[in-house]
């Protein structure tokens, strides 16, 4: 069975999928639909891909099917960011960290029977990384992400025999093996990309377990078995990936059968899954932090007494409670409890307006000051309600004095006056891309992420031991000593307070009992 | 907004008026008139039960609409202590309700003031001056006409950001053509009456001769136009509240309530079903009154 | 009659200039960055640079303008920056679901409306003359957003009676003739996908079709009383006609024409899209596509589609005067 990305909660239901399609289908996994017919595994979620060819997109909705239609080179492990073999079988590199040769799998085929091997990863990066390349169609936004630009530190690959390809860096990046697993770096089919060019996002042709058969916007997106996939092979004939925006009309969909399974529940409707003896809820941890950032740029919020005051101030076991029907958990890192590097030594701050006033008293501000809290206007894995949550942190800020404004713009607006830091308090999250520790810690709270216009730092929090800490554990590759490095910059972080980190959420999905026989944990030999 | 045009209920076409004596007797008529008839009735007294709830929630509102909340007892069904219920913050729902009248009352002034002042003016003067003015204008009012109002909305908003204020200058811009036509079409039937010509004649300024002899013809259909304009400038804002394009929490408005309530359809449908019937009575109460104030104006229902 | 037409034509052009100007101008003016768009949380500036340079978005708007329509003279419609598809290819994919609801609703609201406004004015004062006219004031009071998720709430939920979201069940096989599933499943003969298909019709298009019913039921009773008081129908009736041929072949087809302009309007406003009964009801149409193309900058979208729209709205409503004199021969149309 094949093990995907726990990684990140926007692909968990992936890893799920993956289950249902190694495990469940034997018995009663899909849906029974009789022995003649085919065994179709509907599957909705609120919004349609934006495309298909993975290296172009970011968004959770098309990552769900392109992850089904291609592999990586290599893949990540089950409950850790440690990576295993996908398309790649070996791998080593050398001792300054600056070359990695990769043995490839044998005898995998595309789904259009274009031979895998050194010349199609080639082709593939190559197509991603040269800006002049024929094949260059889209923004690639991804790849500069994580490599850095065109042709970022991916300095050349080299075919070194028909399985064995070399890819020379740069400068060493210590997250390099991780950023391979990252399902947006799925390799397509050579031949495929040449024959659709401009369209090859609504023609994919990879290597996975479904191949992709057809797509009608906004509606369904359709993937069939794969049979002549390389690990095990799928039990459902069919998936379909239905695209049907309402939460409330997604549920009763489910409840009328008409659907499997879906993502996007209402925390609110938890319990009515939970009732309904045709439904369970499957829960699996993920890889996020939900936080409200304080510009620490802005007056008050620049004091480190006023911003642990609206620490204290905020209750945020109340708001799992009420807004993520309990299925989260209170964050005191920025860091998710499952990553490695975790600092579970650091304290955190307790709800407590008693020290929150006394705080404020301190500093100066003993009857409170107003200001503002931007709320985001879409629902995210890590904050399912954010103008609910939005409302009570205002409220707990009222109890201790703050008085606020809830402000929100549409989402690409609310991320662009985020980045040029013209809020106050600022609603946010993150979802991990690559499972590692400077994938949040360094992207989310360096110094250097703080320019204007495109901070990922939207506290813009500016602390030069901190930034020290993570420059020093990027170029580091003991993974050991990163630990320490990341666990170092952890108490710092909290004592300076930049965020009130909210929560780590865990997004419940909704199936049919039908689909009952497996558990929901992505180790295919876990399923029964 | 409404998917539909739900502008169509239009004021009829202007009937020119020039005594005043007469006017005044227009208009005590048309009140007895409107009591006369039940239907219209109906809708005054909605209307009229609608402003002073807006005017006196403080009085009326057993809650505080927005500090009263208490998340451990989120969405509690209707009781005796809080015969809506609660919302999702733990909020009493009536006395939001009650609370968002006021909100209501600002969005149906406001919204249709805009667009009332906007196309009376510009109305008035495509009509009054004529020429390429007029082309100028009616071809822009055709633009605004031809452009798909629920679209046009979302966009300025879009544009201006999603609050409240905005969504209301919105429906304005979107109102303001049907505004200007009217007052056009009047203009144009009354510009060339005798009495105009005699004012000019004496040497009144233009602006004059509009303010106290051109715009007083007017008046009814503007009146009719307005009432119930106000009635579906209450229902667009509370759909773009809806799209999440209006009024931003905590405030109660009721777009903004229905919005917040459709998470919980299934399981505290309350909290969806009051603002929806609220939103429908007003509409309604203006719609009636709209309704029998335009029958009342119309002078040939008048023997 | 042509020269009518060749005049309404010319005098089209400087509305649609005007439209195109306007479209192209407000998604400019919005504030969003469609390049943030595309490249979303994790772009960087030079990501975000370099995209604004290559979408042309460093250009001046003039430019741009000229570039736009540059592109429209050549029958080019451009590509979406989102998905990359071309427009007119995003357009043709939804419109037949639009259509199709359209269809139904206008169906719907015309049966419906046009009977309830006869009967009411034959019976002024009536019981059913007062209770549809309120009944037609209350739809034209409901918020139809509301309207269409309580029904879902009774109809699908509670009595699952009704399908609240899609087109079609996804087990649902039918073959694609027209994109029109009601006429395709007739066509191929598919039963069971036609009780499908008009399961999922019935709630969206009801909800559609709640306003232009309740505006078209005032029409026709208000036209039909003003009609109904002529003299040529006090002629018609002491003829000793029947009361049905007077009020149906005299009286309907003179009081016919107002109502054919409002059913005009109505069904062109209903083809630029339902932003919100779309959304509620997950209907893969025009409205959820500008309102989504709007929320993500999607500039070629919004200006292409808007213009698209703006042309199928007033060629509707050119269609409906030609109509007219076909209705009523005594309208001229020189």
């Amino acid at each position: 069975m094949k093990v995907k990305r726990l990684v990140a909660a926007i692909f968990l239901v992936l890893a799920m999928m993956v289950t249902i399609t190694g495990c469940g289908g034997g018995d009663d996994a899909a849906k029974d639909t009789g022995a003649d017919k085919e065994k179709i595994f509907v599957f909705a979620r609120s919004g349609d891909a934006s495309g298909l060819d993975p290296i172009n997109v970011t968004d959770g909705e098309s990552l769900y099917v392109t992850q089904q239609i291609f592999d990586t080179l290599l893949e990540y492990k089950e409950d850790s960011t440690e990576v295993q073999a996908g398309l790649a079988t070996d791998w080593e590199s050398t001792k300054d960290g600056r070359e990695w040769t990769l043995k490839l799998r044998e005898g995998v085929k595309f789904h259009d029977g274009t031979p895998f091997n050194a010349e199609a990863v080639k082709f593939n990066f190559d197509r991603w990384r040269d800006e002049n390349n024929p094949y260059h169609h889209g923004d690639f936004s991804y790849y500069t992400y994580m490599f850095g630009g065109f042709p970022g530190i991916i300095e050349d690959v080299v075919v070194v025999d028909e399985y064995t390809v070399k890819f020379v860096l740069t400068q060493p990046q210590a997250p390099f093996l991780a950023n391979l697993a990252m399902a947006t770096f799925g390799i397509s089919s050579p031949e495929a990309i040449k024959k659709h060019g401009e369209d090859y996002f609504k023609n994919p042709v990879g290597t996975g377990p479904f191949k992709f058969v057809k797509w009608e916007k906004d509606q369904q997106v359709v993937v069939e078995k794969n049979p002549e996939y390389w690990g095990e092979k799928a039990k459902v004939d069919k998936v379909v990936f239905r695209t049907i925006p309402d939460n409330s009309a997604r549920l009763m969909e489910l409840q009328a059968g008409t659907i499997d399974g879906m993502i996007g529940l209402n925390p609110d409707d938890v319990e009515t899954v939970k009732n309904d003896p045709n439904l369970q809820l499957l829960l699996r941890p993920s890889m996020n932090v939900g936080y409200l950032a304080m510009n620490t740029e802005k007056e008050y919020l620049k004091e480190q007494k006023i911003r642990q005051a609206i620490n204290y101030a905020v209750n945020k076991q109340a708001l799992i409670d009420a807004f993520y029907a309990g299925l989260a958990k209170p964050a005191k890192n920025p860091l998710p409890p499952s990553l490695w590097g975790y600092n579970d030594e650091v304290k955190g701050y307790e709800y407590d307006p008693a020290k929150a006033k006394a705080l404020l008293a301190e500093a100066g501000y003993p009857d409170g000051f107003e200001t503002t809290l931007w709320a985001m206007p879409v629902a995210r894995p890590y904050m399912p309600q954010p103008k609910e949550i939005a409302q009570a942190i205002q409220q707990d800020l009222a109890k201790v004095g703050i008085t606020t404004k809830i402000v929100t713009y549409d989402w690409q607006t609310y991320i662009e006056k985020g980045e040029n830091g013209e809020h106050d308090l600022y609603l946010f999250g993150w979802t991990g891309d690559n499972g590692d520790p400077d994938n949040f810690l360094y992207v989310l709270l360096d110094k250097s992420n703080t320019v204007k216009g495109s901070a990922g730092n939207v506290a813009f929090y500016m602390n030069d031991r901190v930034s020290s800490l993570l420059v020093e554990a990027q170029k580091e590759s003991d993974q050991s000593k990163r630990d320490k490095l990341y666990k170092d910059a952890q108490v710092l972080i909290n004592e300076d307070a930049p965020w009130v980190p909210l929560v780590h959420s865990t997004p419940p999905i909704a199936a049919r009992k039908s689909i009952s026989g497996w558990v929901p944990h992505a180790t295919g030999t876990e399923c029964s | 907004m409404t998917d539909t045009t739900s502008l169509q209920l239009k004021a009829n076409g202007p009937q020119p008026r020039t005594n005043e004596k007469e006017s005044r007797g227009l208009w005590a008529d048309a009140l007895k008139r409107i009591i006369r008839s039940r239907i219209s009735l109906a809708g005054l007294i909605i209307v009229a039960v609608f402003l002073l709830v807006a005017l006196f929630a403080p009085l009326i509102a057993p809650y505080d609409p927005i500090k009263d909340s208490d998340l451990v007892k989120r969405l509690e069904a209707p009781s005796d202590e809080h015969i809506m219920g609660r919302d999702s913050q733990g909020r009493d729902v009536f006395s939001r309700l009650v609370y968002g009248a006021r909100i209501s009352v600002k969005i149906g002034v406001i919204s249709v003031g805009f667009a009332l002042v906007l196309g009376v003016t510009l109305g008035a003067v495509a009509g009054y001056y004529g020429k390429w003015l007029d082309g100028l204008i009616m071809r822009l009012m055709d633009i605004l006409l031809a452009f798909p109002s629920v679209l046009l909305a979302i966009a300025i908003t879009a544009v201006l950001g999603p609050e409240l204020r905005n969504a209301m200058i919105a429906i304005g811009i979107v109102y303001t053509p049907h505004f200007a036509r009217i007052v056009r079409s009047t203009v144009l039937s009354v510009k060339a009456t005798e009495y105009i010509e005699a004012a000019r004649a004496v040497g009144c300024s233009d602006l004059r001769i509009i303010m106290r002899h051109v715009l007083p013809n007017c008046i009814a259909p503007i009146i009719v136009q307005s009432t119930l304009s106000v009635g579906t400038a209450i229902l667009d804002a509370a759909a773009l509240s809806f799209l999440g394009l209006g009024a931003q929490p905590p405030e109660p408005e009721w777009g903004a309530m229905l919005s917040d309530g459709k998470s919980y359809l299934q399981k505290a449908p309350h909290v969806m079903i009051f603002p929806g019937l609220a939103i429908m009575f007003v509409v309604l109460g203006f719609n009636l009154l709209g309704d029998g104030l335009r029958d009342a104006l119309d002078p040939r229902l008048k023997q | 009659m042509t020269r009518y037409i060749i005049k309404r034509l010319i005098g089209l052009i400087p509305v649609i200039i005007g439209v195109s100007i306007f479209a192209f101008l407000l998604i400019h003016l919005i504030p969003g960055d469609p390049a943030r768009a595309i490249l979303g949380e994790r772009a960087t500036a030079q990501a975000l640079a370099d995209l604004r340079e290559q979408l042309g978005l460093n250009d001046p708007l003039y430019v741009q303008y000229g570039r736009f329509m540059g592109q429209i003279l050549q029958g080019d419609f451009g590509r979406s920056v989102i998905t990359n598809s071309p427009v007119i290819e995003e357009f043709a994919a939804r419109f037949p679901a639009t259509l199709e609801l359209s269809v139904a609703a206008m169906l719907i609201a015309v049966v419906v409306g046009i009977l309830a406004g006869v009967i009411s004015a034959v019976r002024q004062y009536s019981v059913f003359d007062n209770v549809s006219m309120v009944g037609a004031l209350i739809g034209v009071s409901l918020p139809i957003f509301w309207l269409g998720l309580m029904m879902q709430w009774l109809f699908a939920f509670k009595l699952g009676i009704l399908d609240a979201s899609a087109r079609l069940s996804v087990g649902t096989n039918l073959d694609n003739v027209t994109n029109f599933y009601v006429i395709d499943s007739l066509i191929t003969g598919n039963w069971a996908a036609l009780k499908d298909a008009l399961r999922h019709l019935v709630m969206p298009s009801l909800a559609l079709a709640t306003i232009p019913m309740a505006i078209i039921a005032r029409m026709t009773r208000s036209s039909m009383l003003e009609v109904l008081k002529q003299d040529y129908i006090r002629t018609a009736r002491a003829k000793g006609l029947k009361e049905n041929a007077v009020i149906f072949r005299h009286a309907l087809k003179n009081a016919f024409l107002p109502v054919l302009t409002v059913m005009g309007l109505q069904f062109g406003t209903l083809m630029g899209g339902a932003v919100l009964t779309e959304t509620i009801f997950s209907w893969p149409g025009i409205g959820r596509l500008m309102y989504e193309a709007i929320m993500q900058r999607d500039f070629p979208v919004v200006q292409n589609g808007i213009l698209i729209i703006s042309l199928i709205f007033v060629f509707i409503n050119l269609i409906v005067d030609i109509l007219y004199s076909f209705v009523d021969p005594r309208i001229r149309l020189e």
